[in-house]
């Protein structure tokens, strides 16, 4: 079995990082008003680009797997630091809500001319230069509450893999239900002609 | 010139999980963004504080060896120049400070600066971000994903509440 390569060099980089750039960009996702709309529910785009993605990834990594192409464990499979991810999840939640980007879409921000999204990254480099000023007295918090190595929805629950396909994309379809119920009651989402004026009048 | 419009969340969500299943075909992994973060601060310390860095017990291990050469510095060029080319053939390539209509330029860029340093702290943390771990995380099913993406949906529905002037 030679999937997956296991390519970690220039051109794999380069040739994925340009799909992702390209694929957040024309989604929207450069611009901080439309990404932080999902937190005033009046744009859930972030939800349901996220969710499809997620769907559609994990769909064709089973599928990879139920034909042979890749083998079982031949991914990697992060391992769950419960109490550390759940604050790290928080900080990041409240950051993008502040700050209007989170690390990806912050590049796509300052692709797309905002200077918004240079001082984001500004502010990344000390929250990081913080963490490991701080390392010391975090490193307990950060190495609590480990799960088992590489731990999956599946091992957590017993359910086989493909039901938990099918619970997250019905989780997913409901997700877009109320998500364009709220935009249509709310005036989301926000299309680029809202975003993007002729002549940028609050520039 | 009057901008393209978005592609619709769908077909964007479409793209997007067919680059992250590509990337994990080519590499074994999933996409990220924080992690070129931590080696920019690590280059940054190296020209900034050296002895400090090299003794910081987080740092230290990436600057025994070239802080940057790595994949995902070569990922997130590869997205800067994508968001690059969306951007310029969207005709959505503004120089701007982009904020709400009742925003001054330097609250919105004060806001970004503490929207940052929240990120890049709570990115190191997690040991990832929306990418690496939501994203990606969430393709490979694994727990560490989902437990981050309810934590990160949480606080951003309970901060947006606080900061919402600034956006509408």
């Amino acid at each position: 079995m030679i999937w997956p390569l296991y390519d970690s060099g220039v051109a794999a980089g380069l040739l994925a990082g340009f799909l992702f750039g390209f694929v957040l960009e024309n989604a929207g996702f450069g611009s901080p008003r439309k990404l932080t709309g999902q937190f005033r529910l009046e744009d859930w785009s972030v939800f349901k680009v996220m969710f499809t993605a997620v769907i559609v990834a994990a769909l064709l990594l089973w599928l990879s797997k139920q034909i042979g192409f890749m083998g079982g464990g031949s991914y990697y499979v992060p391992t769950p630091f419960y109490v550390a991810m759940a604050v790290g999840g928080l900080l990041i939640g409240a950051g993008f809500a502040i700050g209007g980007y989170c690390p990806g879409t912050s590049v796509a921000g300052l692709a797309g001319g905002r200077f918004d999204a240079l001082v984001f990254m500004v502010g990344m480099l000390l929250g990081t230069a913080l963490f490991a000023a701080w390392f010391g007295p975090l490193e307990e918090l950060y190495l609590a509450t480990s799960g088992p190595q590489g731990q999956t929805l599946m091992d957590l629950s017993g359910l086989p893999e493909w039901l938990i396909i099918v619970a997250l994309a019905a989780v997913a379809w409901g997700g877009f239900r109320l998500g364009s119920t709220l935009e249509r009651k709310l005036g989301g989402p926000y299309q680029a002609s809202d975003l993007f004026r002729e002549s940028n009048n609050h520039n | 010139m009057s901008p393209r419009p978005f592609w619709s969340p769908f077909w964007a969500g479409i793209a997007l999980g067919l680059a992250l299943f590509l990337t994990f075909v080519l590499t074994g992994h999933g996409l990220g963004a924080s992690g070129f973060f931590t080696r920019l601060t690590a280059e940054a310390g190296q020209w900034l504080a050296p002895e400090l860095t090299a003794a910081n017990r987080y740092l230290g291990d990436y600057v025994r060896g070239e802080p940057l050469q790595a994949w995902i510095t070569w990922e997130v060029l590869g997205a800067f120049v994508g968001a690059l080319v969306g951007a310029l053939s969207g005709r959505r390539f503004r120089p701007q400070v982009e904020r709400g209509p009742t925003s001054g330029v330097g609250s919105r860029l004060g806001l970004a600066l503490v929207g940052g340093v929240l990120t890049g702290f709570g990115a190191r943390l997690a040991r990832g971000c929306t990418s690496g771990l939501g994203l990606s995380g969430g393709a490979a099913l694994a727990v560490g994903g989902f437990v981050f993406l309810i934590c990160f949906f949480a606080a951003g529905f309970l901060f947006s509440f606080i900061v919402r002037r600034y956006w509408q």
